[in-house]
């Protein structure tokens, strides 16, 4: 009996085509859009939070210029190579300090010219920034101290100017000045904020001030703190420290700035969570417009289906076998919906995340939320209205309009 | 050994509607039916005709009177109850057919027999059997959109008589035939009657078809007028097929 009800229920969804096919896509469209909207979001978030712990969370920016510019401040004077020397003394809470400098340039090699920013630093940057050494060496000694014209070159930057050729030993001009390559930085790719990481050269800071900048200052400090924990205690010390260098009377604001990127990261952190609650609300509501669709169909066929249930009552069907075979029916159309709509989520993620280059995550649990509820939705419009007419006299169904 | 009769309508009413729109489709009906026999019900359009066959088929229930199947009160019964009555003894041909729409012909015979747990090719074997009892073989395959209002009505018969019930309910069903067919139908249902013991009950407005049957009961305002069987309330009919009284399930 249960066999030649599931039979039937099937020959129902077939001699119906229009109306289980509309079903299916309503179930099909919320389940996908869902699955879709918080898959995305969760990449997103996932592709922030992994671009920011590349980063190093335990970094600190110093950087000259206040915050928040106040009417009467002029421009800061920038920062010496003796404040990174100092920070580096004093501060317990910081394991490396790098000062750097940079400005952009022209970079010929052969016939080849390419336009990229020079940095000009010290070793511990490629530490404190997470680069490591892809070919050759970084700087020796005596390169830095000495003011040698030599560079290590960013991975776009050999790939624009050298190609697959080796480029260590070659020669190219930054701007005017002669320099022999040493190194390659591995690459690191694109910033959260879409900049390329890759496209620099870096020179040591002592031939980047005499050969290129003419001058001694410092745009930028980076620092590490001995650890993730720290980075509160490291911030308010720096910060201290140059008050004092900078003889800050105790009324007067910052004239620099120190930025934790643990905090940057929290802020994203907050602004993509409230992306991601953005699309999954989008996807509540096409999910909502998907169900109001299934309720729709449902209860526009309820007469055709009222009177086909008296009339197979009236032949001799028992009220529960009726059900069953509705049951079954709006079941198969649910599950088969979703699944549909759980492959086509999916895909669409897939696609959506390649394309954007975030990271693909399954989320199962949002999977099975919007499968029961669309599932919720489909049983209960086809079920309920069923149940309802499997109540009533045969006739009084039959006559239903 | 003589049992309780098939049916008995006791001071049957069935009331529509309420106040003003009140309407008393059967006014205290009262009829007997005993097994073998084959009844034509006239009257006017409107008397309660079809009021009183719902009734008698187990498809609607009084509001007030009793009904008797077989000795047992259908108005004690509840609907899973009722469906098995209806199931076990009872075939029923609509004035409107009833068909299942994009559905052929043959799977609409086919269906009242998927609830008698009947095997699908043995479901196919009886359906076209039934359909060739009324002629339509032919059109076995063809969806009710695809015949004419003749064919559907032979349809739905075929479906009333696949099941082989104990008693047929037949509203109007030669009522769109043309004059050869309604002789054919009405040979089948004579037939079906003699040789096979189904009792049938059949709604008709035309006299020529109350010729094929035993007995006729005319309705008037939602009560029998007059009864070709006189003294039917004396149980003087000659009862066939006293096998038949199974008793209820
Ligand atoms: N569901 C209903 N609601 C209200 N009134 C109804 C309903 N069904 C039948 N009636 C009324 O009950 C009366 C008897 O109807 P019934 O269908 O039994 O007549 P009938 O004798 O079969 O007529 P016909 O020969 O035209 O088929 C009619 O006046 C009809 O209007
Ligand atoms: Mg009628």
């Amino acid at each position: 009996m249960i066999w030649a009800t599931i039979l039937m229920a099937i020959r129902e969804i077939r001699r119906n085509t229009m109306r289980s096919i509309l079903t299916t896509l309503g179930i099909v469209i919320g389940v996908g859009s869902v699955i879709a909207m918080v898959t995305l979001g969760r990449g997103a978030t996932a592709k922030i939070t992994a671009d920011i712990a590349s980063m190093g969370t335990n970094l600190l920016i110093v950087m000259p210029g206040a915050e928040r510019r106040g009417p009467t401040s002029g421009a800061a004077s920038p920062l010496k190579l003796d404040d990174a020397r100092a920070i580096e003394r004093e501060v317990a809470a910081v394991s490396k300090v790098a000062p750097t400098s940079g400005r952009s340039a022209l970079v010929v090699y052969g016939n080849k010219n390419y336009n990229t920013g020079v940095t000009g630093t010290t070793n511990e940057y490629f530490a404190v920034r997470g680069f490591t050494m892809a070919l050759g060496q970084s700087f020796s000694d005596a390169q830095l101290q000495g003011g040698t014209p030599v560079c290590i070159l960013g991975a776009t930057v050999r790939k624009e100017l050298f190609g697959p050729q080796d480029p260590i030993g070659a020669t190219l001009r930054v701007g005017a000045v002669p320099c022999t390559v040493v190194g390659v930085l591995s690459s690191k790719g694109q910033s959260t904020f879409g900049s390329d990481q890759d496209d620099f050269i870096v020179m040591p800071l002592s031939a980047f001030h005499r050969r290129i900048a003419g001058n001694t200052d410092v745009n930028t400090i980076f620092v590490s703190a001995v650890s993730d924990k720290a980075t509160t205690k490291a911030k308010e010390q720096i910060s201290l420290l140059m008050r004092e260098r900078r003889h800050l009377a105790a009324a007067q604001q910052d004239d620099f700035m120190v930025q934790d990127m643990k905090e940057i990261s929290k802020t994203l952190g907050n602004v993509t969570g409230a992306l991601t609650a953005l699309l999954g609300a989008i996807a509540g509501v096409s999910l909502l417009v998907g169900g109001i669709g299934i309720m729709n169909i449902m209860l526009v066929s309820v007469t055709e289906r009222t009177r086909e249930i008296g009339l197979r009552l009236a032949i001799g069907a028992r009220g529960s076998e009726v059900l069953l075979q509705f049951l079954i029916e709006a079941i198969t159309l649910s599950t088969l919906g979703g699944a549909i709509g759980v492959l086509f989520g999916l895909g669409i993620s897939l696609a959506a995340t390649r394309a954007l280059k975030l990271p693909f995550t399954v989320v199962p649990d949002i999977i099975l939320i919007a499968f029961a509820f669309s599932a919720t939705v489909g049983v209960a419009f086809g079920f309920l209205p069923a149940r309802k007419a499997s109540r009533l006299n045969p006739i009084a169904a039959l006559r239903h309009e | 050994m003589s049992g309780p009769p098939l049916v008995e309508l006791r001071d049957v009413t069935k009331v529509y509607g309420q106040g003003e729109s009140e309407v008393r489709a059967l006014a205290g009906a009262n009829l007997r039916i005993d097994d073998g026999e084959f009844v034509a019900v006239m009257g006017a359009s409107g008397s309660g005709k079809s009021t009183c066959l719902n009734v008698v088929g187990c498809l609607d229930q009084p509001t007030s009177g009793a009904y008797l199947f077989r000795g047992v009160d259908v108005g004690a019964l509840d609907l899973d109850q009722l469906a098995l009555l209806r199931k076990h003894y009872l075939g029923f041909v609509f004035q409107s057919y009833n068909l299942l729409a994009r559905t052929t012909a043959v799977e609409n015979v086919e269906l009242p027999l998927i609830y008698r747990g009947v095997s699908a090719s043995e479901r196919r074997a009886r359906a076209m059997q039934a359909l060739s009892d009324v002629g339509l073989e032919s059109r076995a395959k063809h969806t009710p959109a695809e015949l004419s209002g003749g064919q559907q009505q032979r349809v739905a018969i075929a479906r009333a008589i696949v099941t082989a019930p104990q008693m047929l309910l037949a509203d109007e069903p030669t009522g769109n035939l043309d004059s050869a067919r309604k002789v054919d139908i009405m040979n089948l249902l004579v037939d079906l009657n003699r040789t096979r013991k189904i009792t049938i009950v059949m709604v008709t407005h035309e006299p020529d078809m109350a010729e094929y049957t035993t007995r006729t009961v005319l309705f008037k305002d939602g009560v029998v007028e007059s009864d070709s069987k006189p003294g039917a309330e004396d149980r003087t009919v000659v009862r066939s097929g006293s096998d038949q009284s199974k008793g209820l399930p």
